[in-house]
Parts: structure tokens; C-alpha cells; sequence
């Protein structure tokens, strides 16, 4: 099996120059430093993991890599030579490719035309020859171990099957760096296997794997070092043996393990559980996304969902709010069943959500702060259709005025606003809905320290007069500070559960790794005998 | 230092433009009327102007409906073969009376908007082809209601509807500028109107605040099938003929100009009904003056497609800068 560590069958990340190297890089975008100072190389034949929490700043270094950013300071060497990429299409070039699907192929064409693009094979007459495609084709894919039929187009290919034609085409082209953002996310099982096929036989053959990945037992097995981002800053650089999968998830988290437990929380939590139910969701399930998970929030409480991204703690927050369809489950406010699967249904409940990803899901940008504010009411600020603008304003100003806005004026664009105050205009359009259980999904994410802290001081005083939260953050020690109580998801299941006074972060750590180490063992238990060191000695 | 300069330049370029995307328009009709006073100073009497603004009124009506389904991030090109159903279904009725004839026009029309907005909101079909789908069915529906043929229009009613004037203005302009206040009034001050710009603007965050989108689209797509309809009943009135082949033919490429250079965004988001009108009106404004100086429709075909490349250049990088 080629899936043995870099150390043995190529030659040793010491003694070989680095392919790709990024020193010091640091790119700003607006208030927010997305990179701070950071530097990590690649060398040939190495699987790379480059790991880290929403917002740590991997997809930016990965745009340095690729010519999509220019880095503020820094500098990004390819093959020991100081590299500007000015566009994407530079990086390529050069020989760096970026595996998405969707990227460099045409749905529409067929595998064989996929793999031969811009090099088609031609005859005499200077005509595509198609037969010698066709087999070559065959030939490339067959070393991937899938057998497709070559002419068909590729959107009908299964995901796993449209990425081995992605890497197959980078390879053919040369590529020596392949740059790989979460490429199992949507695959089968089997899919996967074969993907980390492939990745072995192209460590063999000398090329480089930059393995973006939050999925820690992929990490594990098929990566030889790994970089750790947090806030922009790189927290750990080094190879993948010398962690366990408990010291990497601290360090994506930013805990030491080690640390003295610390129970935080707010003063009177013993009261809040003793409160009435008021939010029950039970059993949320979703194929592929949540697996049974249960919630309950009484009156007044602040519960947290932890986990790492992806592992089903957004789509958990929308199952409750109806924007996630669910196969079962129910959720009931205060004893009634709310539909499931209608988001109005929850806001006539009394749920109200603040999106995850705040542009794109969040503000209008084209609408004023005023019309951002009262978008969820609209209809009772109005008589007979026609908006009372008066009342409008009433409300607009009144929440501008209680969560300190900084805007010019009511009427002023929200696309102009910083981000923490769009923000602040978020949680003002849902508390203008008058919500019994708020859910908050990352509230702070991306947005600068001052807004960070008034945001989460509202959110506890709001708490404190009697409104539900459940409260979803990518820094564990906000979630963690700011909750009564936890549940701890993993790969859409939640793996444990915090009552008030356990709440602290080496628990959620340790819960997650626990989780992750058992499922290790499910998975692979032949791996763990045989030839798989990284998983072999672990679970300590 | 040059830098400074330059990023300055750079945003007086942007302003400059932007203040183009939002009068350009405007600045077109003036140019246009200065031209055609030059050359031909008859253009400013009573008759020549009351035939430009009576010519303008059925594209005029049917951009209003037009600029609120783009508003939306949608597009109904199905507005031409709703006119000619309006005008077969009224003549079909027309032994009832004018009212009743015009209702059922009306109503054959909200039918018509409401499969339509069904197929884009409920069904998920792309906008441009369900009302793609409408616009061939709904000329072939026209002639059916019709029996192919044309139908001359002999009710006073109707007739002076489409000739009669109050206080010196063609009726048909007063229910344009009626009609261009109400959707005014509906886009601006109206929960609706609301709706319509956030579902436009950003439709995820809408159905996350709870804004009824589905019903919102389907709204959308009756207001302008109803509009069309209208625009057909007064064509209809004005020719004293309903015409189910040609009445409304290629309306929805005038229609769908006139919002574009309005400066109403194809992205949606933002609905300018003024600039629509206006939009109509300098649509009007070419033609006219290409054929009072003897050049031929097919001319001013082609400069109307080099006005909406320039306004559609002027739209690019609407929120790049």
C-alpha cells in the first residue's frame, strides 16, 4: 500500500529543497488582518495538512498560494525562486493546480474531452482523433483504479469520479503542487478510499498535496506534516506523527490541554436549569448531514452547540429554524410543535436566527439600515399594505439607538457599515421579531474586537431578561464563556453534553477527541494492525 | 503621491459614472429634444408632441411591470403575448358590454401571471424560460380566443378611450401616469415593494427574515401580466382593432431596454420607476427623431442596441465599487 509516510519511500522533507515555500505573509483585508506573519513550505512528495477553524485563514493562504491575493508583505518562493502570481491562471502555469470540481472542466463535455482539453490529440488532417483520445483516456483513468465510460459527459460522473478527472488532468499537465480544499467532503466512502489511492500515487511519483481538510482521522492517515492557522496566525508547523489527534484539535481550538481546568459560566446558571423547557428539538435527522440530535434550552439560558466545522452544529441551528430539511424529528417551542421545514413557522413561534455567513445570507445589501432592521416585520408596521413609515423609523431608531449602531443615519446603505455593525443590524431585525429563542451562528465571526465584546455582552443581557439563546461560535473559548450549558457535536451527532457548572473547554476537547478516536477505531480496525503508523500507537 | 492622484481620479471616474447610471437617461431625452427642436422646430407643436407621448404609452405601461420583476432578479418576456390575449379576450367579450369586456381581460391576464409566477416560485423554473414558454403559447392562446382572425372594434366606449383627451392630455397618457404613481406608491411604500427589493437584493437572507418570497414572485409576475393587459386594452381602444398576431410582438425587448436604461439593475435589488418611464420615453424619442430625418426603423433599431450596451456598460461593476 502506498500510503506509508513520506519517510521511508521518498526522500526526507529535511534533505530535499523545498517546492513551495511562503515566508512571512500577511494579508489585510479592511479592519480584519486575515493573515498574520505566516510562513509554511511544501516539499516534494509530501502530503501537507493545513488545518484550522472558520476564519483561521486558510482559504486566504491558499489565494496567496495561487495568485488570487497578493500578500500585503512577504513572500511566496516556488521552486526556490521568489514568485509573484498576478492571476490564478499564473499559478497554473507554473504548475500549481487547485482541485475543485467545478474549476478547469466543462460539465457539459465528455471525461475523455475533460482529460484532453486544450491538448487534444489530432490526425493528419490536423482533426481531434478521436480514438487515441478515447484510449488514452481509458489509460488515465484506469490508473486511478475507475472505469467510466470515457465519452459520456462528466456531469453525470459521481463527485468522486469528476475529481479523479481534476487530478488526472493536473497530472498529465505537469502540475507539481496540488492544492486539495476539503475534496472529501462529499464523497461516498468508497470514493474516499480511492481518492487517497490516488494521493499515494501521486506522493509516489514526487508531486506535492496541500490536504485541506477539517475531517482529523483523514489527516491522520494520509498527511505527512500539517500546518495549524488560528486567527491568521500559524500555531503549529510541523509533521503530522508528532501530534495526537487531543493536541491538534487544542491547537485549532487554541487550549492546551494541559491547563488547569477552568470551569467558567455565568453566576446564576443553577437557576437558569431549573427554568422551564422552553426549546425541544428531538432527534434531527438529516442523511449525510445530522444524525438524532437532541436540544433543549430552558428560559433564560445561553446553550452552546461546540464542535468543530462541519461537524453539524450550523445545520443543526437551521434544522431548528426550518431552513434545514430534516428526514425527522420535531421541534417544539414552549409545548407546540412548530412545522418543521418552514422558517416562517419557526419566526411565528418565536425563533429567530442570525445567519452564519452574514453577506450572503444576512444583510440586503441594496436596502437602507432602516429597511434592514424591520425587513422580519414588515407587516405589522403597516395598514392595508401600505408601511406606516413613522413606525419604521420609531423601531429603527429605537434599536439603532440600544445596540449602538454607527451608522450616518437610518436612511444610510447597510452594504456601507463595517461588518461588526452589520452585525448589531442582524440582531436588530430579530429582536425587532420579538423572539422567545434566539440562535446566533458565529455572531463575532470576521468582525473587529470592540464590536466582538459589545455583541457578546448584549447577548448575555438578553439572557439575563429572560430570552433563550443557543449560541454557535468557531472560537471555542466564546462559546465556552458564554454558555450555560453545551452540546458537543460531531460529524452531525452530538457526542456529549455539558450540564451547568461542567461547562469548560478541555471537556469539549476531550469529548470531541474521545469521539474522533472512537470512530477511528470503527472505521479502520484493519489499518490499526496492519500498515497505518500514524493511527498505529495513538489513542493514549 | 501620483498614487493619490490616481486613486482619486479613480473614484471621480466611478462618481462621475454612477451619476451617469442614475441620469443618463434624463440627459438623453434633453439631448434628443434639443436636436429634434434644431432641426425641426414643428416638433415642439401641440400635435407632434401629443403623438410622441400617446405612442410611448403601451411600452411605457408594460416596462412598469417589467421593472418590478427585474427588481426581483427575474424577467418576463411573456408581456407582448399577454397584450394579445387581453386584446382577443376583450373582443371576445365585447357583447357584454366594455366593462365586462375589460374585465376579462383583466382576469384572463392575472390567470396568466399567475402561472407564470407559479413556474418561476413553486416550480424553480428559471424566470427567462417559463416566461419564455408563455410567450409562445400565450400568442398561440390569443388566436385561438380570436379564431386567427382580426377583430375590428366598433364600441364608443372603448374607441374614446383610446382618442379622448381631458384638459388638452390623451386619457391613455393620464392612466400612464396613473399607473407609473401606483407602482411607485407599491414599490416604495408598500410592504410588498419591500419584499419585492429584498427578495431581489438578497434572496437567502429574505426567506431567513421570514419575507414570503414565494408569494412575493407570484405577486410579481400577476402585477405584470395585469400591466401588459392593460397596455393591450388600451392599444386595442386606440387602433379600434384587436390584432392577436402582431399586437405586443417584440414589445418585451422595448420593455426590458426601457428599464435597463432607466437605470434599473438587471441584478436586482432596486426598482427605478421615473427612470423606467423615462426610459420608454427616450426609446420613443429615437425613433421619432431617426424617422423625421428619413432613416429607416431598421437604423433605429440598431442605435437603441448601442444604448442599452452603454447602459448595461454603465450597470458592470454595480458592487465592485
Amino acid at each position: 500500500m502506498q500510503l506509508t509516510p513520506s519517510t521511508a519511500s521518498v526522500p526526507g522533507p529535511a534533505v530535499s529543497a523545498p517546492v513551495l515555500e511562503v515566508e512571512g505573509v500577511s494579508k489585510r483585508f479592511g479592519g480584519v488582518l486575515a493573515l498574520d506573519d505566516v510562513s509554511m513550505d511544501l516539499h516534494a512528495g509530501q502530503v501537507h495538512a493545513l488545518v484550522g477553524e472558520n476564519g483561521a485563514g486558510k482559504s486566504t493562504l491558499i489565494k496567496v498560494m495561487t495568485g488570487v491575493y497578493q500578500p500585503d508583505t512577504g513572500e511566496v518562493r516556488f521552486q526556490g525562486v521568489p514568485t509573484r502570481f498576478a492571476r490564478p491562471r499564473d499559478a497554473q502555469l507554473a504548475g500549481i493546480s487547485t482541485i475543485y470540481q467545478e474549476i478547469n472542466l466543462v460539465p457539459q463535455l465528455s471525461v475523455a474531452r475533460n482529460l484532453f482539453l486544450g491538448r487534444e490529440p489530432t490526425n493528419r488532417l490536423g482533426l481531434v482523433d478521436f480514438d487515441r483520445m478515447r484510449a488514452g483516456a481509458i489509460r488515465m483513468m484506469e490508473r486511478y483504479g475507475v472505469s467510466v465510460d470515457v465519452r459520456r459527459p462528466l456531469q453525470e460522473m459521481s463527485l468522486g469520479a469528476q475529481q479523479t478527472v481534476a487530478i488526472a488532468r493536473a497530472v498529465a499537465e505537469q502540475h507539481r503542487v496540488l492544492i486539495m480544499d476539503e475534496p472529501t467532503s462529499s464523497l461516498e466512502p468508497s470514493e474516499v478510499e480511492r481518492l487517497f489511492a490516488a494521493i499515494g500515487m501521486l506522493r509516489s511519483e514526487g508531486v506535492s498535496l496541500i490536504y485541506v481538510s477539517h475531517r482529523l482521522d483523514e489527516i491522520f492517515r494520509i498527511c505527512d506534516s500539517v500546518t495549524v492557522l488560528r486567527d491568521g496566525r500559524r500555531v503549529h508547523h510541523g509533521p503530522v506523527r508528532e501530534l495526537t489527534r487531543l493536541s491538534l484539535i487544542g491547537l485549532m481550538l487554541g487550549r492546551e490541554i494541559a491547563e488547569s481546568s477552568r470551569i467558567t459560566g455565568f453566576g446564576d446558571e443553577g437557576d437558569v436549569a431549573g427554568g422551564e423547557v422552553l426549546l425541544e428539538a428531538r432527534g434531527l435527522a438529516r442523511r449525510h448531514v445530522l444524525e438524532d440530535v437532541d436540544v433543549t434550552v430552558h428560559r433564560g439560558e445561553v446553550m452552546g452547540l461546540a464542535g468543530l466545522l462541519g461537524s453539524g452544529r450550523s445545520s443543526t441551528a437551521k434544522a431548528i429554524y426550518g431552513a434545514q430539511p430534516i428526514d425527522a424529528g420535531s421541534v417544539t417551542i414552549g409545548g407546540q410543535t412548530v412545522a418543521p421545514g418552514s422558517v416562517r413557522a419557526a419566526i411565528r413561534a418565536g425563533i429567530a436566527l442570525i445567519p452564519e455567513d452574514r453577506k450572503a445570507e444576512g444583510i440586503v445589501p441594496g436596502l437602507s439600515v432602516r429597511d434592514n432592521i424591520t425587513l422580519g416585520i414588515l407587516p405589522s408596521l403597516s395598514r392595508f399594505g401600505i408601511l406606516a413609515g413613522k413606525a419604521q423609523d420609531a423601531v429603527a431608531d429605537d434599536l439603532i439607538d440600544r445596540l449602538h449602531i454607527k451608522a450616518s443615519s437610518r436612511d444610510q446603505k447597510v452594504s456601507e457599515l463595517s461588518g461588526g455593525n452589520q452585525q448589531k443590524v442582524l440582531l436588530a431585525r430579530m429582536l425587532a421579531m420579538a423572539p422567545r429563542l434566539l440562535i446566533l451562528d458565529d455572531p463575532t465571526r470576521g468582525i473587529d474586537v470592540g464590536a466582538k465584546a459589545e455583541i457578546q455582552a448584549l447577548v448575555s443581557e438578553l439572557a439575563a431578561r429572560g430570552l433563550s439563546v443557543v449560541l454557535i461560535s468557531s472560537d471555542l473559548e466564546e462559546v465556552v464563556e458564554g454558555s450555560h450549558a453545551l452540546v458537543v457535536l460531531r460529524d452531525g451527532a452530538v457526542v456529549g453534553s455539558l450540564q451547568a457548572g461542567e461547562v469548560s473547554a478541555e471537556r469539549v476537547v476531550e469529548l470531541i477527541a474521545a469521539a474522533a478516536i472512537a470512530a477511528a477505531i470503527d472505521e479502520v480496525p484493519e489499518a490499526l494492525g496492519t500498515d497505518d503508523p500514524t493511527n498505529g500507537g495513538e489513542p493514549a | 503621491m501620483t498614487e493619490l492622484v490616481a486613486a482619486q481620479a479613480r473614484r471621480s471616474r466611478i462618481e462621475w459614472r454612477e451619476w451617469l447610471r442614475e441620469n443618463g437617461v434624463y440627459v438623453g431625452i434633453v439631448v434628443l429634444v434639443i436636436v429634434n427642436v434644431l432641426l425641426s422646430p414643428s416638433f415642439l407643436s401641440e400635435r407632434s408632441l401629443r403623438l410622441q407621448v400617446v405612442q410611448v404609452v403601451p411600452v411605457a405601461i408594460v416596462s412598469l411591470g417589467m421593472a418590478v420583476v427585474i427588481g426581483t432578479r427575474g424577467i418576463d418576456i411573456s408581456v407582448g403575448s399577454v397584450m394579445a390575449i387581453a386584446a382577443a379576450t376583450m373582443a371576445a367579450f365585447l357583447g357584454y358590454g366594455p366593462i365586462p369586456a375589460i374585465i376579462a381581460a383583466i382576469v384572463a391576464c392575472i390567470v396568466i401571471g399567475l402561472i407564470n409566477g407559479g413556474l418561476v416560485a413553486f416550480v424553480g423554473i428559471q424566470p427567462i424560460v417559463a416566461t419564455l414558454g408563455m410567450l409562445v403559447a400565450g400568442r398561440g392562446i390569443a388566436l385561438v380566443i380570436a379564431n386567427g382572425k382580426l377583430t375590428e372594434i366598433f364600441d364608443p366606449m372603448l374607441t374614446n378611450l383610446g382618442t379622448a383627451a381631458f384638459m388638452g392630455i390623451p386619457v391613455v397618457v393620464l392612466i400612464t401616469i396613473a399607473l407609473a404613481v401606483a407602482v411607485s406608491i407599491i414599490v416604495g411604500r408598500t410592504t410588498f415593494g419591500r419584499h419585492v427589493l429584498a427578495t431581489g437584493g438578497n434572496p437567502v437572507a429574505s426567506a431567513l427574515s421570514g419575507v414570503p418570497a414565494k408569494r412575493t414572485l407570484v405577486a410579481v409576475y400577476v402585477l405584470s401580466a395585469t400591466l401588459a393587459a392593460i397596455a393591450g386594452i388600451l392599444a386595442t381602444a386606440r387602433v379600434k382593432a384587436a390584432d392577436p398576431s402582431y399586437l405586443g410582438s417584440l414589445i418585451e425587448l422595448s420593455a426590458i431596454t426601457a428599464v435597463v436604461v432607466g437605470g434599473t439593475p438587471l441584478s436586482g435589488g432596486r426598482v427605478r420607476v421615473a427612470g423606467t418611464i423615462a426610459g420608454a420615453l427616450l426609446l420613443q424619442l429615437i425613433t421619432a427623431t431617426l424617422i423625421r430625418n428619413n432613416l429607416s426603423d431598421s437604423t433605429s433599431r440598431m442605435v437603441a442596441a448601442l444604448i442599452i450596451l452603454g447602459a448595461v456598460y454603465l450597470q458592470r461593476d454595480k458592487g465592485n465599487t
